[in-house]
């Protein structure tokens, strides 16, 4: 019996092979050009950041070594005895007077002196910096530029420290610190996983292994869908309403502690932490959803088959085959929620504070707020404080979603081979 | 041609079946109606399976076998808009009354499905998981180790109790599914088309098994195979499909009766391989 399909002569066949072969290639060519301009975003985006990281700074000091004593061109040079009577005689009397409390002079280490009078005396400004790609291409312009200033000091800087870790808030670019905006950060992940795990794990198993499939629960579920997509500045105004406003004695502290200690008003890390709670709760709910969803139902019906209630099956079998996803979602909420910038600006976040946040009652900043507020500054060099502060992010942010690779990994390793 | 006749000219291996006395009667179906939301599934079906006995279901696709099997433990609660009418017996009392917990049910009458559902734990963990949710508070390494020998797996698995059940064969894991019902010391065993994912030689392994388990347990088993039935069981009963697809219970009988003397036109039909 002859085929009923005909493929046309030997040569239309083989001019239609190589057409089909042509619209191959061309949409490879599209799908690697795509590829390559989202790689090029990306090196662009750390490019900039890095660029504004390092870089030589122009520094002026309002005074010299050899102005507080003779013949002494760096502060090393001084004696012990000398950086003592520097610094209680040049220091202004309300540092001296907080220096004092803080430590006395006589118990500070040499270093801690030199860093002190450097700061306080010398007084270092910041009068210009150089991006990495221009302090490498631009030795000319930037000589040009420090003769006309005369006085002022070149040092390539890394603004990125250590120190720039551990030091708050400062009025000097040279001095400013994110401790407080990542201990805020800190304090503000934490309260949104407290709140938002139980919560959102608990739905999540209820709306998929208990609630029957009716009218409401397709109502709900696609409620929980239309709020994962809602704006996080919508989630500020409600936290503003709910949280700052109508649960202030609560989130303040004052229905505890009988005063509020602080003058944060409800602005307080709770207040952040639930708002941001709520912003990421649909997330973490349909992300277990899923979790669930993919566990097979022959594992719940050989569960039942033996006698086991539902939560015993839920608890005992469920759970445990589905944790690893579970906890690679809500570590994945919980990175977009340190982002998150515009709902705690609506509650009212600080955007400049230099007290460490000491509990959940207390107002706090937090690293995206700071790093919006330090580009926002007229001076240059914040431009670079804040790229640091961007570099610090993303590391911790990096820190974060690889921590729920290697979670994910281990569980999943331990499911196949089980010790 | 007299009955009495016709158990002489069978094979030894039925005559001796049929030297059994009918026994006491451990589950009874009384009129059931199954239905899936308004699609009725099966209808009226009624009969009595015996204690120590392996009673086999058989039938076409869609004939609601698997249906009536799910329904003598209540695993079509599971199901969605599954609904029942009629009643199930189980040792007089009746399964379906308001008061029954269908879990405490599945205790006493285990399932073991068509395809191996170990759980993703150690081999260890799969038999005294069952036990310990139904509260067992005996030696766990004891029951480990009888229930892995009735399910004749012991030998295979004693050194490697902690690896995970996964790693097993198919027709091991479905012997560990057997060996984790056990563990719960049910009375009737539940048996879904146990085979059919397996091997021949995996699969007379369990027919084995099934032989040996019938001294201790009651076995209801659906299978696609007629030669498994007529090897292992010793009723089978026959469902057919009408033409709104809905099952009835056609024919139940000793095997060797139904699958020598079938009185149904349909069953004779059906057991020699015209249909299904």
């Amino acid at each position: 019996m002859q085929s009923s399909i005909t493929f046309g002569s030997e040569e239309t066949r083989l001019s239609m092979m190589e057409r089909r072969r042509k619209v191959g290639v061309v949409w490879q060519a599209v799908f690697l050009f795509s590829t390559s301009l989202a790689i090029l975003f990306l090196i662009l985006l750390l490019f900039s950041v890095i660029d504004s990281t390092f870089g030589f700074a122009a520094i002026r000091y309002e005074m010299k070594p050899s102005e507080l004593m003779d013949g002494k061109s760096q502060l090393s040079e001084f004696s012990r005895q000398q950086l003592e009577e520097t610094a209680k005689t040049h220091l202004s009397s309300g540092i001296l007077r907080r220096v004092e409390y803080e430590k006395p002079i006589a118990d500070r280490t040499d270093k801690d002196l030199i860093a002190l009078i450097e700061q306080y005396v010398l007084q270092p400004s910041v009068l210009r910096t150089w991006g990495l790609w221009a302090s490498l291409t631009k030795q000319g312009e930037i000589n040009e530029y420090l003769f006309d200033q005369g006085d002022a000091v070149l040092t390539f800087k890394s603004w990125l420290t250590i120190d720039f870790l551990f030091a708050d808030q400062s009025a000097n670019p040279l001095y400013a610190g994110i401790r407080t905006a990542l201990l805020g950060s800190l304090w503000i992940i934490l309260i949104t996983f407290v709140f938002a795990f139980p919560i959102g794990v608990g739905s999540a198993i209820y709306l998929e292994e208990y609630a029957k499939p009716n009218r409401l629960t397709r109502l709900l579920q696609l409620n929980i869908f239309n709020l994962s997509a809602v704006p996080s500045i919508i989630y500020g105004l409600l936290g503003l309403a709910v949280f700052v406003r109508a649960m202030e004695a609560f989130t303040s502290g004052s229905l505890f502690t009988g005063v509020s200690d602080t003058t944060a008003n409800g602005r307080t890390i709770l207040s952040g932490g639930l708002t941001l709670g709520l912003l990421v709760l649909p997330i973490i709910i349909i992300n277990t959803q899923e979790a669930l969803k993919a566990v097979p139902d022959s594992l719940r019906m050989s569960s039942y088959g033996i006698g086991a209630t539902k939560w015993q099956t839920i608890w005992g079998q469920v759970l445990p085959v589905s944790i690893d996803r579970i906890l690679t979602g809500t570590i994945l909420a919980l990175s977009r929620a340190l982002g998150e910038t515009a709902p705690l600006v609506v509650i009212g976040a600080s955007t400049f504070i230099s007290v460490d946040p000491s509990g959940i009652f207390s107002k706090f900043t937090t690293l995206p707020i700071q790093i919006y507020q330090w580009s926002a500054r007229p001076q240059g060099a914040y431009r670079n404080v804040a790229g640091a502060a961007i570099i610090a992010l993303l590391i911790l942010l990096m820190v974060l979603n690889s921590s729920a690779i290697i979670l994910r990994d281990k569980l999943s390793k331990k499911k196949r081979m089980e010790a | 041609m007299n009955k009495t006749n016709l158990a002489e000219s069978l094979p030894p291996v039925f005559q001796e079946k049929s030297k059994l006395e009918p026994k006491k009667t451990i589950i009874q179906l009384d009129d059931v109606n199954i239905h899936y939301g308004s699609f009725l599934a099966v209808k009226h079906a009624s009969m009595e399976i015996y204690e120590h006995e392996v009673t086999a279901f058989i039938g076409p696709s869609g004939c609601g076998k698997s249906t009536v099997l799910r329904s003598i433990n209540r695993m079509n609660d599971l199901i969605r808009g599954a609904t029942l009418d009629g009643r199930v017996l189980f040792n007089g009392e009746d399964l379906y009354a308001k008061d029954v917990d269908p879990v405490l049910i599945r205790r006493r009458i285990g399932m073991v499905f068509q395809k191996p559902n170990p759980f993703p734990k150690s081999i260890y963990e799969n038999i005294a998981w069952g036990a310990r949710v139904n509260g067992y508070k005996g030696d766990y390494d004891e029951l480990v180790e009888t229930s892995l020998r009735s399910a004749a797996l012991w030998d295979e698995v004693k050194d490697k109790l902690k690896q995970n059940a996964l790693r097993l064969s198919g027709g091991q894991q479905q012997r560990l599914c057997i060996a984790r019902t056990i563990a719960v010391q049910p009375e009737v065993i539940l048996m879904d088309e146990p085979a059919s994912a397996l091997d021949p030689i995996a699969t007379s392994r369990i027919e084995e098994l099934i032989l040996e388990l019938k001294m201790d347990y009651t076995i209801v088993i659906v299978t696609h195979n007629m030669g498994q039935a007529s090897r292992v069981s010793d009723y089978t009963a026959f469902f057919m499909v009408d033409e709104n697809r809905t099952g009835y219970l056609q024919e139940y009988e000793k095997t060797e009766q139904l699958f020598l003397n079938p009185v149904h036109k349909k069953t004779e039909e059906y057991i020699s391989g015209k249909f299904g």
